[in-house]
């Protein structure tokens, strides 16, 4: 399953002119809002036409410039469920679950059609929508409208989920209930996902790849961990929280303190977080701003977690902040220090540098909650 | 029936029956032209709408006499239907019936494209993307939620086709028992001396039959809403 788009389109001021592959999985976007992420997968789904270029899903075109093919939106068998859920006001529960699934069928009956998407009962059974069926979409949460959409547009047997901000409309506490939900359809039905957000959060927890866009260009794309781990582009993309993102596993406990220990490459981290069992693996994330320098050991600090390291870049300073790499025994921690005490400490690429980090934000696995 | 007279009791059945033959034929294309009118970007669209509102702004018996023109037994496109098919409209209910519908199609349409122009075509493109064609999309989704509109639109039409005597009469006359529908039938007796009463009589039959079309309207329009947005 591979998810191939290469277009160009001039919308007003922006133009965009994006280039990514998909293997599978969850592809994340990820940039600002009007970076051109909805019109992508917009464009994807056949709801707007590139200017010109080529999108392929599954090694099969569905739209190429070059020979003209431009396939209508409903026989590129690609589900979108948008940021509000659209489900038809007119139409139960069911119904609405069942609006794809039927049309579905009938060209499965046609010989158009060739994969059997997931059964109903089992799509029903993972979203936990069962209890609704029977109702009117106007009787529904935020959430369990999302949940809906979701189902109606798995039942649809799609080569591809396009996802656009399906968490935004919803409150934090309703995110938490969807997000698990789209890790189940991934892993239970294989739906291969590109999943459009803003949201860091959201993009840790679900997706294996991950794609930047910024001024409807792609900026950075690869595994999650790799992108994450470059803030300087993070920030051009609009992260205000950007760092390092490192996976680690849990190795003891100190039950007296109440702290675990969290080993990953370079060292420990030791840190105060109820909840956690020994033997768990996580990603954890240091925000470049929670991390300070020191040129030499820090004696009499509160900060339990302090790395010795070089440094290993320092990013081009614009303004009054920079970004300093870190390596801690070949992980990279960033640093996001001002100019001036760049050159108060003479930091240089290659110096034996302190990193302090002050906290550390864990992102567990979903489903393990 | 009701302490009516025969007279009267054919009056009221035949303008209902020309009433619901002229909301029949016209609301296939009432929801066609709204449709256009809401969602169709064209070169001379100003014209098709002025067109379309042609019947509300000149008098009606100017209607009746393109009518008479154009659909007579020698007119252009009568001669041929009778001609083709031996089908007279001119001077029968079924005349009554056109000039009902073609006096009553601008209100209809303009209800059913407000109701067309108000529904959110985000939940269309989500069924382009769910494996429905345009055609599937206009009836599975567009229809079933213009459904309030076209029950307004009819209704009004009803009573605009109850009310019509303009183009009626200048069309197909006053034929007794074919073409005096309630308006007619009170033009008549008003035009004689000492008719007075049974004039009067016409006239509430006229007003109860108009207010009962609109209860019933409102009453069904109601439940369509409720159906799909909840009360």
């Amino acid at each position: 399953m591979t998810v191939s788009v290469n277009i160009r389109k001039t919308l007003g001021a922006l133009t965009i002119d994006a280039w990514f592959d998909s293997a599978g999985g969850v592809t994340a976007l990820f940039g600002k809002s009007g970076a051109g992420k909805t019109s992508i997968v917009q464009m994807i789904a056949g709801l707007m036409t590139p200017d010109n270029g080529h999108i392929s899903i599954d090694g099969a075109p569905v739209y190429d410039s070059a020979t003209g093919l431009n396939v209508a939106p409903e026989r590129r068998r690609v589900g979108y469920v948008f940021q509000d859920a659209r489900l038809f006001p007119h139409m139960t529960v069911r119904r609405n679950l069942d609006y794809g699934a039927r049309r579905n069928r009938d060209r499965s009956g046609t010989g158009n059609g060739n994969s059997r998407g997931p059964g109903f009962d089992d799509v029903v059974d993972v979203l936990a929508i069962a209890p609704l069926l029977d109702r009117q979409p106007h009787l529904l949460s935020g959430g369990e409208k999302q949940r809906v959409a979701l189902g109606r547009a798995l039942l649809s047997a799609p080569r591809l989920l396009l996802m656009d901000e399906p968490l935004a409309a919803l409150d934090a506490e309703r995110k938490w209930e969807v997000l698990p939900f789209i890790d189940r359809i991934q892993r239970d039905f294989g739906t291969p996902i590109i999943y459009v957000s803003h949201s860091i959060e959201e993009i840790l927890q679900i997706a294996d790849k991950m794609v930047l866009i910024a001024a409807g260009g792609v900026s950075a794309a690869g595994p999650v961990e790799e992108v994450l781990n470059r803030p300087d582009l993070l920030r051009a993309a609009g992260d205000g929280n950007a760092g390092s993102v490192i996976p680690v596993r849990i190795t003891a406990i100190d039950a007296d303190y109440g702290i675990a220990t969290l080993s990953f490459a370079g060292g420990d981290f030791r840190i105060a977080a109820p909840g956690l069992e020994t033997g768990e693996n996580l990603r954890i994330r240091v925000r470049a701003r929670d991390v300070s320098l020191a040129t030499a050991r820090p004696q009499h600090v509160s900060v339990l977690n302090v790395f010795e390291g070089t440094v290993a870049g320092i990013s081009s300073a614009h303004g009054p902040q920079v970004d300093v790499s870190v390596d801690v025994g070949g992980t990279m921690i960033w640093s996001q220090i001002t100019r001036k005490s760049l050159d108060d400490l003479s930091l240089q690429p290659g110096a034996k540098v302190f990193a302090m980090v002050k906290a550390v934000a864990i992102d567990r696995p979903a489903g393990s909650q | 029936m009701f302490g009516l007279t025969p007279l009267e009791i054919e009056a009221v059945q035949l303008s209902l029956k020309v009433s619901l033959w002229a909301v029949t034929i016209s609301l296939p294309f009432g929801v066609a032209v709204a449709w256009v009118l809401a969602r169709c970007d064209f070169p001379g669209k100003s014209l098709f709408d002025a067109l379309v509102h042609v019947p509300l702004v000149v008098p009606p018996v100017v209607i009746g006499y393109l009518l008479l023109v154009l659909l007579g037994r020698r007119g252009v496109l009568g001669a041929w239907l009778y001609e083709s098919f031996g089908i007279t409209v001119a001077f029968s209910w079924q005349g009554a019936a056109v000039a009902a519908a073609v006096m009553a199609f601008p209100l209809m349409v303009r209800a059913i494209r407000l109701s067309i122009e108000a529904i959110d075509q985000r939940l269309e493109q989500a069924a382009r993307t769910l494996g429905a064609g345009p055609v599937d999309v206009f009836f599975s989704v567009t229809l079933p939620l213009t459904g309030s509109g076209i029950v307004v639109g009819a209704i009004l039409a009803f009573a605009r086709a109850l009310g019509e005597f303009g183009a009626t009469i200048t069309f197909v006359s006053a034929i007794p028992g074919e073409t005096t529908t309630l308006p007619v039938a009170l033009y008549g007796l008003a035009q004689v001396p000492g008719q007075e009463g049974s004039a009067l009589r016409l006239v509430i039959l006229s007003i109860v039959i108009a207010f009962a079309a609109m209860f019933v309207s409102e009453v069904i329009a109601r439940r369509v809403r409720q159906r799909i947005s909840g009360p």
